[in-house]
């Protein structure tokens, strides 16, 4: 049946800077650019091109432009070209459109609705460079109060505390597993973390075993649905545990790693046969209800001797709060809510753009419920999904979350242009491909620099404007919505954000 | 607690979209103790407390002081103001109270608090004291007296309209107004009518032209108050910790999250000063990490619990209680703190020159490092002579 | 010492033209303005030297006195004088009989202060020139952003010990502390954002104590030469300390100095 589609992408080579190196045919996984021996130039399948970008940055001639293709349809304000074009294909496959990376709509950021306070003569700004300014946060429960006793001097804690892990930065590498991502840019990540004193996710996908020497420490293990990878010493290798309930892109349905992507390791590591589709289910199949969840967390603080704190991710959606707070009472340690931006490696389309709530009016809907039941202590809220940049950071830990998982943008650091076709394995960046072909054009050691960098750069942003704030101390930013105003809100918005509007 | 926790909840209009004015203050603050406990009437310190009177506008002063009421000193001594455009709202609103009251309490005595002329200061709230012992009933007896008290003023302070608990110690009372420090003494003739053996002043200068009586400082909860220089920037963040614990902060002022905190740390959770003083000003990570093990233990332990108790900010504070008088100033001393002692006095201030005024010599002066307190208590803790 | 009685009946101290040697003030219940008032009419009149009585907390004293003429005066005060002391100062002499409180210095340009006794916080915050002496501690955030151009190069030297961010940005000038106590410097995060200048201290310190961007060095020749100069002139000033210059300088001092002119080069990305 021929196709009614058209390319996604146009191509434009400059003839008279290409120097028919053939650089291009061999960056691009997909085919797109061949080399026609007889004309003595590059030809070029649009058709396709997903606008990965990867042959343009790499032309050593800057010979190459890849933008967007202009649609040919009429315009037409509610078939827009995306829609035309999704149904057309579903037409020609009766199959379910599949995407990666996270939600590109225009539902309303409110991270750029929201502005910061800065200091001025009552209080002074604190300069970061030259006074200290703390951003390490421990993330676990914590108890109501503590009992001290101090004797000649001496003093002795009598409490029991629940075990907390602690970052030197409130931002972590969120859950992407090996298998949806290659093994260099999963062990970029580990690197990074380490290095920058904080924690990278394994995702679903287990810790390959030469890794948890070395990087266990800076792990946050997951447990998911599928159950892969996961024995003892995975689960004591790690810093933390995170049960995975849902994610962010993808709510209420369960993962799908197509066969391609399940290479001989990845089989290894999760513990599968070698090429077969690795499914997890939509829910746990042993949490059907929440007192199961209960029973979970618990029988992974015994497999770990209590000496672990227990993470629970879910995606952020209507009555979230209300199972958050269930999910805190059956004893969870971390909340982690995914908000509607977040990221994957490959989910349907329809469900990645239609099902979540964002993220920020899910933090504070959060915070504020799990205060207003007084069990706030009892967990530390991560926040995920769609942060861009270091004043999304600032402005999530001021609506009330503790920390936050950065996925989208940690693969934009090693070069990633959301080109959303991590499905195919064919990432000419390396980055979610088990092609060894193109794995191995990521560089570990660059990868990971890149990450520190980033985090480097972010966690002086992030001080800069606390200091800019009057606080030294990032305890003193946690829920203080005393220094967030909204612009261009409505008052409901306003109202569930729990903040004033500029100038109130 | 719980309970009443969630019911304020309700009630508070502005809880919905958490909105609330913080009132913010620059000041001086001062704080004289006799570790004898021999009483001294409240000149001196008027006179010390004059001599900052630049760094107030005279839109606010007040007073804390500590064995006052040597004839009721089993009592609970309420001050009450009762607030309202007209004496008929302030008569209406204690109507009101004087009806909740008495059912929850049994008043030995009341009176309005003797005070001066009313036209030396401006629009004054009618002013009362109350004498009483808790009378619990049903449910309540199982709350101990204090923390009785306590949702008492809670509630009061959140439900009836013009009316504000601003005082609720034994033997003990705040004094405070819209006006400068030494006009609110004159006003309640701190100089004649009291004597105490522990006196904390206060003068304010607000940034908000709108001040009330009930902003001014001190703050205070049971037999803890507080004066307070400067602004915490931490505010929000004390606020929504202190709320899950019961504690309402109505009164628009960043100073009452710190008497809330010292309430919860000190008496409810019984921790030493020592521990207390970590947990709102703690030392500077760096620090922390080169610090022998027990003690690096003990200091990460009270950030990570306590962080939301952080007082982040330029500070200078006077604790006071029965008994005791504790000075503190953030972790990085933004704002200045004298500390003196001459024989059994020992004084607080924000400039030496006020203690210089009221005692030209003194043994030992010096200032305080940020995040260590100065603590001073009477030499036995019994009961003050008369 | 501040009393509440004044010591001795005021001098004739107006009639313009008349050169008293010494002049009197009473500033018992005198606000600030009128104390500056006073000095600002003597000094105008021609008076060189004033004493001033019963000082409890008035500011600003010494910063109302510049004139195009640089009319000098030298003024003791006794009793406790409040912020700002020399804030701004400009040529002028002035002893504290008494301990100083915050601010002493501020943005001075020229001038002699001398306190018999402590001072407190920011002493010498934004010091452009000019020299100030004291004989006990003093508080935080001393010689903030000190600063020196060719040969104005102002000089701090505390004779007891500073408290926490000694030196904080300092951009030039000299500050000695001798802690002649012998107690060890407990100051922590000396020197961050030092960019010029340097800073003496007698003793030692760890390097934890210090910021980032400072060396920590020995002394050598022309650094002795200037800790010779300064202790002699604090000796003057003070000789009831009682300590001999040698043992002062026999002891082992540590120099701090910037490790580069621009400490924060490589921070932003364009």
């Amino acid at each position: 049946m021929k196709s009614f589609v058209f390319p996604e992408f146009q191509i434009i080579r400059d003839e008279e800077k290409c120097g028919q190196c053939r650089g291009c045919e061999r960056q691009c996984a997909f085919g797109t650019h061949t080399y026609d021996p007889v004309a003595d130039r590059l030809i070029s399948d649009e058709y396709k091109c997903v606008g990965c970008q990867r042959c343009v940055v790499f032309c050593p001639k800057d010979a190459i432009v890849v933008r967007p293709s202009p649609s040919y349809y009429r315009p037409n304000a509610s078939w827009s070209r995306e829609k035309l074009e999704d149904l057309k294909k579903q037409a020609e496959t009766g199959g379910v459109i599949l995407t990666g990376s996270g939600n590109d709509k225009p539902f309303c950021i409110y991270w750029d609705h929201i502005v910061l306070n800065a200091s001025q003569v009552t209080n002074p700004s604190i300069d970061p460079l030259r006074e200290p300014m703390e951003l390490r946060t421990f993330l676990g429960a914590k108890p109501d109060q503590m009992d001290i006793s101090l004797k000649d001097g001496e003093v002795k804690i009598n409490t029991k505390l629940s075990p907390n892990i602690m970052v030197e930065t409130p931002i972590l590498f969120s859950a992407m597993s090996y298998g949806a991502i290659s093994y260099n840019a999963f062990r970029s990540l580990a690197m990074a973390a380490r290095k920058s004193g904080t924690f990278f996710n394994t995702g679903e996908g287990g810790l390959p075993k030469e890794m948890r020497n070395e990087f266990g420490k800076y792990a946050i293990a997951q447990v998911a649905s599928g159950r892969y990878g996961i024995d003892a010493e995975y689960l004591n290798c790690a810093a933390a545990i995170e049960i995975k309930v849902g994610q962010g892109a993808k709510p209420g349905i369960g993962g799908h790693l197509p066969g391609e992507k399940v290479s001989a390791i990845v089989a290894q590591t999760r513990m599968i046969p070698q090429g077969t589709d690795a499914i997890s289910p939509a829910p746990h199949h042993d949490i059907y209800s929440i007192e199961d969840l209960s029973m979970l967390i618990t029988a992974l603080k015994e497999a770990t001797n209590y000496e672990k704190p227990i993470s629970v991710k879910i995606a952020a959606v209507h009555n979230f709060a209300a199972i958050a707070s269930g999910i805190v009472r059956a004893g969870a340690d971390i909340i982690a809510i995914d908000g509607l931006r977040g990221g994957t490696g490959a989910a349907p389309k329809v469900i990645r753009d239609n099902v979540g709530i964002p993220i920020e009016l899910a933090i504070s809907s959060l915070d504020r419920r799990l205060r207003g039941e007084g069990i706030r202590n009892r967990c530390s809220i991560i926040a995920a999904g769609g942060v861009r940049c270091s004043s999304d950071v600032i402005k999530a830990i001021a609506l009330g979350a503790d920390a936050v998982y950065i996925g989208s943008a940690a693969l934009i650091a090693m070069g990633c242009t959301l080109c959303q076709k991590c499905y195919t394995d064919k990432c000419n960046w390396g980055i979610c491909t088990q092609d060894p072909r193109l794995s191995g054009r990521l560089n570990v050691d660059i990868a990971s620099q890149r990450l520190s960098n980033l985090i480097a750069a972010w966690s002086h942003e992030i001080a800069e404007m606390l200091g800019g704030m009057g606080i030294n101390a990032l305890e003193s930013l946690r829920g203080n919505r005393d220094h967030l105003r909204g612009v261009g809100l409505h008052e409901w918005e306003l109202d569930v954000l729990g903040i004033k509007g500029a100038g109130e | 607690m719980k309970g009443r926790c969630l019911e304020f909840r309700i009630i508070m209009p502005r809880i919905r979209r958490e909105l609330y004015t913080k009132d913010i203050c620059a000041c001086s603050i001062f704080g004289a103790m006799n570790r004898d406990g021999e009483r001294f009437n409240g000149a001196g310190v008027m006179k010390a407390i004059a001599n900052m009177h630049v760094r107030g506008n005279g839109l606010g002063g007040g007073f804390a002081a500590y064995g006052i009421y040597p004839e009721y000193e089993d009592y609970y001594a309420i001050h009450l103001m009762f607030t309202g455009k007209s004496l008929q709202d302030k008569l209406s609103a204690k109507k009101e109270l004087d009806a909740f009251l008495c059912q929850r309490f049994d008043v030995v005595y009341d009176e309005e608090i003797p005070h001066g002329d009313e036209s030396t200061v401006s629009d004054p709230p009618l002013v009362w004291r109350y004498f009483a012992l808790p009378n619990k009933k049903g449910d309540d007896a199982l709350l101990t007296d204090e923390d009785y008290v306590v949702s008492i003023v809670m509630w009061v302070n959140t439900r009836i309209e013009n009316a504000y608990i601003f005082s609720s110690g034994k033997n003990m009372g705040c004094f405070k107004g819209v006006g400068y420090p030494e006009e609110i003494g004159e006003y309640f003739m701190l100089d004649r009518l009291y004597r105490a053996y522990t006196w904390t002043v206060h003068g304010r200068f607000p940034t908000n032209t709108q001040a009330w009586w009930g902003g001014a400082h001190p703050f205070s909860l049971l037999d803890t108050t507080i004066v307070h220089n400067g602004e915490i920037s931490s505010y929000g963040t004390n606020r929504w910790y202190l709320e899950m614990y019961g504690y309402a902060c109505t009164l628009q002022t960043d100073t009452e999250v710190i008497a809330y905190a010292a309430d919860l740390l000190m008496r409810k959770q019984m921790l030493p000063i020592e521990i207390v003083a970590k947990i709102l000003a703690p030392p500077i990570w760096n620090a922390i990490d080169r610090m022998n093990e027990a003690e690096k233990k003990l200091l990460t332990t009270l950030r990570m619990v306590y962080g939301p108790l952080l007082m982040n900010g330029p500070f200078a504070i006077i604790i006071g209680q029965t008994g005791k008088m504790i000075g503190l100033t953030d972790r990085i001393r933004l704002r200045p703190l004298t500390a003196a002692t001459r024989g059994e006095m020992f004084y607080l201030s924000s400039e030496e020159a006020s203690i210089r005024l009221i005692s030209p010599q003194l043994d030992r002066v010096w200032t305080p490092n940020g995040g260590e307190p100065v603590v001073s208590e009477l030499n036995s803790m019994r009961k003050v002579l008369q | 010492m501040c009393k509440t009685v004044p010591l001795d009946p005021e001098p004739d101290t107006s009639s313009a033209g008349d050169r008293a040697d010494v002049a009197e003030i009473d500033a018992t219940d005198l606000q600030t303005k009128e104390l500056n008032d006073r000095l600002r009419e003597m000094m105008l009149s021609g008076i060189k030297k004033v004493n001033i009585r019963n000082v409890c907390g008035q500011r600003y004293i010494g910063t109302r006195l510049y004139t195009p003429q640089h009319l000098i005066m030298d003024i003791e005060i006794f009793g406790t004088p409040g912020n700002d002391l020399a804030a701004f100062l400009f040529g002028h002499k002035i002893t504290v009989h008494g301990n100083a409180q915050d601010g002493v210095g501020n943005t001075m340009d020229a001038g002699e202060v001398v306190v018999f006794g402590r001072a407190g916080d920011i002493l010498g915050f934004s010091m452009r020139g000019g020299e100030i002496y004291v004989r006990d501690n003093c508080g935080y955030r001393t010689a903030l952003h000190m600063k020196e151009y060719n040969e104005k190069r102002p000089v701090l030297v505390i004779g007891g010990r500073a408290q926490d961010f000694l030196g904080e940005y300092m951009a030039g000038g000299i500050v000695i502390v001798l802690d002649l106590q012998g107690l060890t410097h407990q100051s922590n995060f000396i020197g961050t954002g030092m960019h010029g200048g340097v800073i003496y201290l007698r003793g030692s310190v760890e390097s934890t104590q210090v910021g980032n961007q400072v060396a920590v060095s020995p002394l050598d020749e022309s650094d002795r030469a200037v800790l010779d100069h300064y202790v002699s002139r604090f000796l003057e000033r003070f000789p009831e300390v009682g300590t001999k210059k040698d043992e002062i300088l026999n002891h082992s001092f540590v120099r701090l100095t910037p490790k580069s002119k621009r400490p924060y080069n490589k921070l932003y990305t364009y």
